[in-house]
């Protein structure tokens, strides 16, 4: 049956098409149609001319520009869906415990132990210019600081994007491909409200407990690379490293989690649900949600930080002194 | 004097298409179709691969809105319902998927359990009641229950996928080749299936298939649709709409052709 869907449409999803595909439908028609003016150097009548040329790239580069523009339009269409079910009707506890362990829980292992390994490697790194300069008691502020304001909460989202979001793709997108979302549908259930809303509920509420976990492990595994193997004075380990650290460090840096687990879930539902057909491109969803996720860590992590100094220069107007 | 006393009463109609366009991509799938399926018919719709059935059948239950026209359930227009309306009309559905799509990450009951535990208030024991019935009916033991969707053949997956369509006793039921990929044996115990389902139920089917067997002996109304590209000028893409005693003896050649399986001119024309 699947038969009619791939020869009319290769490229758009498998079954009924997704509730928000409009958009990209009508760009790949638009794909098409420009370029026919442009197809008569095919048919052998000698190299194109310049303005053709110019013509061509217009067409081709416009199409991405407007592709682009309708995939961020589908997106938030998608998001503001999801919201307004959240705010209609709450997903079953059960479901929602399901999702809070397959996200959370089983994330915490493997982010325990990224964030210990980051800790001993910031030591390592930065160990021999502060023993340079005869600071290196003073490490723990260095390491202590960007663990809590900056990998944490990186590191936190990416293994979340990794573990979780890729799997959250291949899923939805197997779901997609196997009519399983067809058939919530025909049971009156809505695939959005029972298969997004507990997934972006789990990622939003848990990814601050994973960065705090991410914060803490990174800094024992920095204690533990700086006293027990550099043999650093334990005490004045200490005493800088909670000098450097203020409240509004760690707030930043689990606030800022939010908005990453926030867009993990939305970019990877978004993926599966719109998965194309067969096992390529459940494949190919997975990955992608993994790489724009983590491409929109980077921007709204940059983004965040900018107006997060705002703030930060307004409550500490001198700054902390570190050393 | 005693034939005016009698009134035959027509069965009312449950789904009428009107003009129903399906478009996708500037490329016409089905093309002005206009039937109406009375309360209680089976309809089996057959036609080549690519001819727009499934379409058709998505068209029904509003998986696929239409692009032009309109699929009326009872007084409703599907495509004007807002989506809690559309939820509430399509719990009156049952779906049998060709590959059964039933959930991977749930068991056997708790997949022919969904449906009520979605849209009924029944307490655990009315579901579990209802669920082993379902199972039963279908003619599998309750030893399937704990089990999960991969664990299970082919032909037990569609059993499970029909008792799941059928636990709320919707009014229409739409199978999507529901024989596709089984023995002979099993198509028939399928066939059969859907047989027992019309007689215990107060049901209207719709059954998209390959299988003449099927539309044979399940049906009692066959549809055979034909892909618009291919139709000539001015012509409905329903090339048949009958009985299925009738198709064996269809004017029309493609109709014969399709139902005696040959292939024709059709290897020339795929050839080029």
């Amino acid at each position: 049956m699947s038969d009619t869907w791939e020869s009319l449409d290769g490229s758009a999803c498998l079954h009924s098409p997704p509730k928000f595909s409009v958009m990209s439908l009508s760009v790949s028609t638009h794909n098409d149609s420009p370029q026919q003016p442009a197809g008569d150097h095919s048919v052998g009548q000698g190299a194109p001319s310049i303005k053709e040329m110019l013509y061509g790239w217009v067409v081709q580069w416009g199409s991405a520009v407007v592709a682009g523009i309708s995939v961020v339009g589908d997106i938030a269409m998608f998001a503001w869906e999801m919201l307004k079910w959240m705010f209609t009707r709450l997903p079953q506890r059960g479901t929602l415990l399901i999702n809070f362990y397959q996200i959370g829980v089983l994330s915490l292992p493997v982010v325990a132990l990224t964030g210990t390994f980051i800790g001993m490697v910031l030591a390592v790194q930065s160990y021999y210019q502060f023993h340079a300069i005869g600071l290196e008691s003073h490490l723990g502020v260095v390491i202590n600081t960007s663990l809590v304001r900056e990998l944490g909460p990186v590191l936190a989202a990416t293994m979340l994007a990794g573990r979780v979001g890729s799997a959250m793709a291949a899923v939805l997108g197997t779901m997609r491909v196997t009519e399983q979302i067809d058939a919530l549908t025909t049971m009156g259930a809505d695939p959005i409200h029972y298969l997004v809303v507990p997934r972006f509920l789990a990622c939003i509420l848990l990814i601050p407990a994973l960065t705090i976990m991410a914060d803490f492990m990174g800094i024992v595994g920095g204690y533990f690379y700086c006293v027990i193997v550099l043999d650093i004075d334990h005490a004045s380990y200490l005493s800088h490293s909670r000098d450097g650290v203020v409240g509004f460090d760690l707030f930043s840096g689990i606030f800022k989690s939010c908005f990453f687990g926030a867009m993990i879930a939305v970019v990877s539902c978004y993926q599966g649900f719109h998965c194309k057909p067969g096992a390529e491109g459940v494949g190919k969803a997975a990955t992608a949600a993994f790489v724009y996720s983590f491409v929109m860590i980077l921007a709204i992590d940059l983004f965040l930080n900018i107006i997060l100094d705002k703030f930060y220069a307004l409550i500490y107007p001198s700054g902390i002194n570190l050393l | 004097m005693t034939s005016a006393s009698v009134r035959i009463e027509t069965p009312p109609t449950l789904i009428k298409v009107t003009n129903l366009d399906v478009i996708f991509n500037g490329q016409s799938v089905l093309n002005d179709i206009n039937l109406s399926i009375a309360t209680g018919q089976t309809v089996a719709v057959i036609g080549e691969s690519g001819c727009g059935k499934t379409v058709f059948m998505k068209s029904l239950v509003g998986l696929i809105p239409p692009t032009r026209g309109s699929v009326h359930f009872k007084q409703d227009d599907l495509a004007h319902l807002s989506a809690s309306e559309l939820s509430d009309v399509r719990r009156r559905f049952g779906f049998v998927f060709q590959n059964a799509a039933l959930f991977d990450s749930m068991s056997v009951f708790d997949n022919v359990a969904f449906p009520m535990r979605q849209s009924t208030d029944e307490n655990e024991e009315q579901i579990r009641q209802r669920v082993y019935a379902h199972v039963r009916e279908v003619g599998l033991p309750e030893t399937v229950m704990s089990k999960r969707p991969s664990e299970l053949s082919g032909g037990m997956r569609k059993r499970i996928g029909l008792a799941r369509a059928i636990i709320l006793e919707p009014e229409l039921v739409v199978y999507d080749e529901p024989t596709t990929g089984l023995d002979p044996i099993m198509s028939d115990v399928i066939n059969e299936l859907m047989l027992e389902v019309r007689r215990r139920y107060p049901v209207t089917s719709v059954i998209v298939t390959h299988d003449m067997r099927t539309a044979k002996k399940v049906a009692d109304r066959v549809l055979m649709f034909y892909p618009f590209s291919r139709r000539k000028d001015g012509e409905s893409q329903i090339l048949y709409d009958g009985s299925p005693a009738g198709l064996d003896d269809a004017d029309d050649k493609r109709v014969q052709q399709f139902v005696r399986g040959e292939a024709g001119e059709r290897i020339t024309e795929l050839a080029n």
